[in-house]
């Protein structure tokens, strides 16, 4: 009998049947090579050499002084090759796909900061990389796009259904059952059956380990608050894990879209119920039926009607509190923050900034909260753009 | 008529099996039973899809059958108004197909009551694995309903013998890599997996994905399978054809043709 690993009810692993094999291929390769010693230490050269680990732990001092309440510090993974912490989880599964001796990687996009990620690991490890990205999510972020060509991936624009990240997976899924042989599926976020939201974990906690060492080192302490945008929830996971048994508060935005009484949102946890999709059982956005929702945020890759089933087992457990912040807020944040500290966030990554520009004013100023800046936001100055010309926002 | 008196009753005569598959709600619930009386003519168990939203087992032909039906409103309780309808007419076994999301947001056991009190025999559930299947299992065997498992090419001999022991009425044997859609010919795979499955299986084997003709049934009898399941191939029948009495007139045709080929 294979690994159940569930956390406590979520989780699991609900696929057809062509893809259980390769699932139990990849948890006993996953779970023998995850402490091996040459793994390790070529997996640490690529993250040092090739993703430019390790990203700093930056006191966003302009900010701090703005808001007039707790330190804010900034966890840079906007500074990781690629633009965003994708890339520490996809070296590592390429990597791992390389070692099973597969020859081809796929996987699926939303803003199409995986799907880049993911060009840059097949490059590096040769690999015939192939992604799916959504028609909508292709027309809102074609710089990516491109870049992933550049790379020598392939993109296939998804048709079907809303034409984002959802349909992307979906497309993605159907691939990989016509080409298990030689084709390692490799998924983005915590999300996906098991071994999937495990592995991904593992590999995305070096945010948090970094960002522990690096604290105490500042601070003689651990933080306060931790904040972290959740779409699937890999910076979010990979930011909190390490801080799990810890006295620290953990805080996990969620895209409130245009506002959760208008259904526009993408916030699986603070409003969503339990179902199993894309493999696992854990909260999504879904009708009475069980038809699952079209989401919507200005930040692409957070536009998802689940999340990572480790997310719902804490906020079940009340470890992590899961709150919402809506497209304006973010917007407002992503502004903010380009202005006073030079460094412009990713939209997703701008919905914890927001978050924890609300929660800085209310605390002390000795206190310390820390934002995990999960990719930066060249790729939405667009959308940035277009929202201060219809007058959404103003500069 | 439960599934495997049903497939014994055609082996006791020689006779291999057809199972004919379309979407419920197809494009509405009055058609779908008219339908589903038209495929009746040559079929000898009915499956029925249940549309969802996010099918990832189902190539672009079904996926367009599941579009079409929820586009113009189809609800899963729907599912057990067909069911009761048909049965008004025909003692067929009816089997659905269905995704776990479906069964579990309406809840297991009250899902698996609505569908036997309505008349189905049994349950394809596409991505709930023997592994995860355990409380769906026990339910179902409560309820008298059916639970039919898949095999596909890569499945290991120990998840064989699992998946045999804990299916009843037929197994489904997929019969290539990749998802459902018709195809000219039967892949090496379908025929590996037959010859793997036949010394281990003691449920009837029954062969889906893909099949279309009269040539690859005829093939796959010839290799020992108990009978076919075939599903675009009536699907894109209803999708293709603008007057309704073009789709009755295609079904009855297209299932007779696969039926023919059924005979020893």
């Amino acid at each position: 009998m294979i690994d159940m690993r569930k956390f406590g009810d979520f989780g699991g692993i609900y696929v057809p049947e062509t893809l259980m094999e390769p699932l139990i291929e990849l948890e006993k390769f996953y779970s023998e090579i995850k402490d091996d010693e040459v793994f390790n230490k070529e997996l640490e050269y690529y993250y040092r050499y090739f993703a430019g680990r390790p990203t700093p732990l930056y006191l966003a001092k302009n900010l701090t002084e703005k808001i007039g309440g707790a330190k804010i510090y900034l966890k840079r993974e906007d500074l990781v090759h690629g633009g965003a912490h994708k890339l520490n989880n996809t070296i590592a599964q390429a990597l791992l796909a390389k070692k099973m001796g597969k020859r081809r990687i796929i996987a699926e996009t939303g803003a199409g900061q995986h799907g880049t990620a993911t060009a840059m690991a097949g490059s590096l490890f040769k690999l015939k990389t192939e992604i799916y990205m959504g028609e909508e999510d292709i027309q809102r972020q074609k710089m990516n796009v491109f870049r992933m060509e550049l790379m020598g991936a392939e993109v296939h624009s998804v048709g079907s259904g809303s034409k984002t990240l959802k349909d992307a997976v979906n497309e993605a899924l159907r691939d990989w059952a016509a080409n298990v042989i030689d084709t390692h599926y490799l998924i983005g976020s915590v999300i996906g059956p098991h071994p999937y939201p495990t592995m991904v974990r593992d590999f995305q906690s070096i945010i948090g380990r970094e960002t522990r060492e690096a604290i105490i080192k500042e601070e003689g302490c651990l933080p306060d608050k931790i904040v972290a945008c959740v779409g699937g929830g890999s910076n979010a996971i990979g930011m909190f894990h390490p801080f799990l048994n810890d006295k620290v508060g953990l805080i996990g935005v969620e895209a409130g879209g245009k506002g959760l009484s208008t259904g526009k949102h993408s916030a699986s946890l603070c409003n969503g119920k339990k179902g199993v999709l894309h493999g696992a059982l854990t909260y999504l956005l879904q009708d009475d039926d069980g038809q699952i929702n079209q989401t919507s945020s200005i930040a692409a890759g957070l536009d998802y009607p689940g999340v990572g089933p480790e997310h719902s087992f804490l906020k079940d457990t009340g470890r992590v509190k899961y709150t919402t912040i809506d497209d304006k807020k973010a917007l407002e944040a992503f502004l903010i923050l380009s202005k006073e500290e030079g460094i412009i966030p990713a939209l997703e990554s701008a919905h914890a900034v927001a978050y924890a520009i609300e929660l800085a004013k209310d605390m002390a100023k000795d206190d310390n909260i820390v934002v995990c800046l999960s990719g930066r936001g060249d790729k939405d100055v667009e959308i940035v753009k277009d929202s201060i010309d219809r007058g959404v926002i103003k500069i | 008529m439960m599934v495997f008196e049903k497939i014994s009753e055609l082996k006791r005569r020689d006779e291999n099996v057809l199972v004919s598959f379309i979407v419920a709600g197809d494009p509405d619930k009055d058609r779908t039973i008219e339908y589903l009386h038209a495929l009746d003519e040559s079929s000898d168990i009915i499956e029925l899809g249940i549309p969802f939203s996010d099918p990832v087992a189902d190539g672009k032909t079904i996926q367009e059958g599941y579009v079409r039906a929820l586009k113009n409103g189809f609800k899963v309780s729907d599912i057990f108004d067909i069911v009761r309808k048909f049965r008004e007419r025909s003692d067929t076994p009816i089997v659905l197909m269905t995704y776990y999301n479906l069964v579990y947001v309406r809840g297991l056991e009250r899902f698996l009551k609505e569908a036997k009190f309505a008349g189905a025999d049994g349950l394809i559930v596409v991505d709930l694995p023997v592994e995860e299947g355990e409380e769906y299992i026990r339910y179902c065997k409560n309820f008298g309903l059916d639970t039919i498992f898949l095999i596909a090419p890569n499945t290991s001999r120990d998840r064989i013998v699992n998946i045999d022991n804990a299916t009843t009425g037929f197994i489904y044997l997929i019969s290539l890599y990749g998802t459902t859609g018709a195809k000219k010919t039967v892949s090496d795979e379908a025929f590996e997996l037959l010859k793997k499955t036949k010394s281990i299986c003691k449920n009837p084997l029954l062969v889906g994905f893909g099949i279309s003709n009269q040539e690859q049934v005829a093939s796959l009898i010839k290799a020992g399978a108990d009978g076919v399941i075939v599903g675009s191939a009536f699907v894109d029948i209803i999708g293709r054809c603008k007057d309704d009495k073009d789709v009755v007139s295609g079904l009855k045709k297209k299932a007779k043709e696969l039926k023919d080929a059924l005979y020893p």
